[in-house]
């Protein structure tokens, strides 16, 4: 009995050959560098994750004046900065890999990633656009 | 999108409760997976009790106890009876595990639940349709690939490079780990799945082998290789205690390696 004839499987018979639909359009020669990156974001995001937090509860409940000022300082952006590239990065792949697991229809898939990528870029663009504003003082 | 339900044709109704042997002292209750292509029925779980004085104190005992006492139609596979051929992997007590090496005095609560392995197509009772899973092992290529002329005598290789096949070669494809996995249940026709990927890194990690490269390549794959997100069901499963999850973050880890 065919993987597809017998039970619980709702598809058709199919004529290809098992290790034909296994080996199917063979192997994509990706997926090492998202692995990667996804570790490099995440000691990232943990390694800037405390200062992270203490510029933001230093800036909880002041006024603008007050953020423009904090931000002023180059170290202050630049790790704001760094934690918005490094979670986004890793928001972004961490997206792709739930929608690649549980998407299965191909062109809602590629919707999907396409949306995730859009919506990451804008995400990343907006918290760099408003850091430096705040911290060039406009 | 992934599916959650059970197929209307696969949803377990009823069953069958067979009666108590006459005479017995001492019954186990057993409650079993039923399916039967020919019917066109649903899927049910009968019922069995077995006179655990009669029979051994596997779990595998007891169902050829029952085979052979209360209900010859009852199938599953089975055939070493001592945890080597891998034959009668089936989930028990939700766990997949083998019939033969599970006592059935460790399901501690109530009867002893016994359904085939999941998320696999049913052939009949607990026999689950293992063709992908084959496909997928027969997909790593495991025989030694060499270019090199062959030696005289045999491929030679130090202790140190044999010890790292410990852990590796001892796996039985009973695929207790690969249909414990989540992420194959989700992607089984992409993801190659723990057992497959196991003896893809014992080929990896085989020093005489002079095809490591190439196997990777095989590899590189976001959904043959990197579809395992270490949930470690496959290591909680494996009857062998071998680790599935391991042996594929060594090969990721390989990956990263001749990129770096």
């Amino acid at each position: 009995m065919s993987f597809d004839e017998s039970h619980g499987s709702p598809k058709r018979p199919s004529m290809r050959t098992p290790l034909g639909r296994v080996r199917n359009l063979g192997a994509a020669h990706a997926g090492t560098s998202d692995f990667w990156r996804q570790r490099i974001t995440g000691v990232a995001m943990t390694l800037l994750m405390i200062p992270a937090l203490v510029i933001i509860m230093m800036l909880l409940g002041r006024n603008q004046v007050y953020a423009a000022q904090t931000l002023s300082s180059i170290p202050v952006a630049v790790i704001l900065l760094l934690f918005i590239f490094a979670s986004v990065w890793h928001m972004k792949i961490g997206m792709q890999v739930v929608i690649e697991d549980y998407v299965h229809n191909e062109k809602l898939k590629l919707t999907a990633i396409m949306l995730n990528n859009f919506f990451s870029v804008a995400v990343a663009l907006a918290s760099t656009y408003a850091i430096l504003k705040l911290s060039s003082g406009v | 999108m992934v599916e959650f339900a059970l197929p209307k044709n696969s949803k377990i109704t009823g069953g069958k409760t067979w009666p108590k042997p006459a005479g017995a002292t001492e019954v186990r209750e057993f409650k079993v997976y039923r399916w039967n292509p020919d019917d066109g029925k649903n899927p049910s779980v009968d019922t069995y009790y077995v006179d655990t004085h009669d029979c051994g104190p596997m779990v595998l005992d007891g169902l050829i106890w029952i085979k052979n006492h209360i209900d010859p139609s009852l199938t599953f596979r089975r055939s070493c009876r001592e945890g080597v051929c891998g034959s009668c992997a089936m989930n028990i007590d939700g766990q997949n595990t083998l019939a033969c090496t599970k006592s059935m005095h460790d399901v501690k609560d109530g009867a002893v639940k016994i359904n085939p392995l999941p998320h696999q197509p049913v052939v009949k009772d607990l026999v689950p349709d293992l063709t992908n899973f084959y496909a997928q092992y027969a997909s790593v290529e495991p025989w030694l690939k060499t270019t090199s002329p062959t030696p005289q005598k045999e491929w030679r290789q130090s202790h140190e490079d044999r010890e790292k096949l410990d852990g590796l070669y001892e796996c039985i494809l009973c695929a207790c780990c690969s249909t414990s996995c989540p992420s194959y249940w989700w992607n089984s026709e992409r993801y190659l799945g723990p057992a497959a990927l196991l003896q893809a890194n014992r080929w990896v990690s085989d020093s005489r082998d002079e095809a490591t490269g190439e196997r990777l390549d095989n590899l590189e794959d976001p959904f043959r290789l990197y579809r395992c997100h270490t949930i470690m069901n496959c290591a909680k499963a494996c009857p062998k205690g071998l680790n599935p999850a391991e042996a594929i973050a060594e090969l990721k880890l390989k990956m990263v390696e001749r990129q770096i």
